[in-house]
């Protein structure tokens, strides 16, 4: 019962027989735990074809408070949208739709 | 070799609704001076910018979507490069990506469509079938989670 609290629990039936591991690895097991929303890409969910730089109310998502653009690892777009997504953001900025920068 | 273009201009907010007028006729003009066809204009009106262009933060924005070549839009961007009441122009080629955009459409409904007969169903979705889209303001995206 004195185990490490850190990986109780989590792994089920794998790493049952590893007894003398100290240390070592405590943080991957417990990074699996932790509750993640999946990411899927807004553009494949919502089957939006055409990406807009006219279109100020989709890309605004996408551009967080500071003006820079949201990168997929956290948007979860995936590569072929978020290529589509930085030209139009890019012509959006050109437009003044959409901020370069924002103090 | 004709081709569809749209041109975004925005005009100076200092500009009187005739200037705007007169200068959407300038465009007409050159248009069809040149061979080109006006497709749809749309004005936008005034909108506030993202960011300050010189001391101006608002301006009106006028689309314009023409087919023509490009010796046309080279003249139109020449244009508004030298004009002072506007303050940022930009033509895009559009005519790629709407065939593009079309084509994937009508495939992914085709698809659908051959899906649904293969399951003994109508081809078009009936109304109160299966889930229900919620009517949610699409906001579900908030951007901030890592």
């Amino acid at each position: 019962m004195r185990e490490k609290t850190g990986r109780s629990g989590s792994g089920g039936g794998r790493g049952g027989g590893r007894s003398g591991g100290r240390g070592g690895e405590k943080k991957d097991p417990q990074r699996r735990t932790l509750f993640r929303r999946r990411k899927v890409c807004k553009f494949c969910a919502d089957k939006i074809d055409d990406i807009n730089y006219k279109d100020v109310k989709l890309l605004s998502p996408f551009v967080p408070e500071r003006g820079k653009i949201l990168p997929r690892r956290i948007s979860g777009t995936c590569a072929m949208h978020q290529r589509k997504l930085q030209t139009a953001l890019k012509r959006a900025r050109q437009l003044a739709l959409v901020p370069y920068v924002t103090e | 070799m004709t081709r569809q273009y749209e041109l975004v201009y925005l005009v100076s907010p200092d500009a009187t609704d005739e200037q705007v007028q007169g200068l959407h006729t300038q465009v007409e003009d050159i248009v069809s001076r040149m061979g080109g066809q006006l497709d749809k204009t749309e004005n936008w009106g005034r909108r506030k910018l993202a960011y300050e262009i010189g001391p101006h933060k608002e301006a009106t924005y006028v689309l314009a979507v023409i087919s023509g070549t490009g010796e046309l839009m080279k003249e139109l961007d020449r244009r508004f490069r030298v004009s002072d009441r506007v303050l940022r122009h930009l033509v895009v080629r559009v005519d790629v990506e709407t065939r593009v955009i079309d084509r994937t459409r009508t495939r992914r409904k085709a698809g659908s469509e051959r899906r649904r007969v293969a399951r003994g169903l109508p081809p078009e979705r009936q109304p109160g079938e299966g889930p229900r889209i919620e009517e949610v303001e699409d906001t579900g995206f908030d951007g901030a989670e890592v």
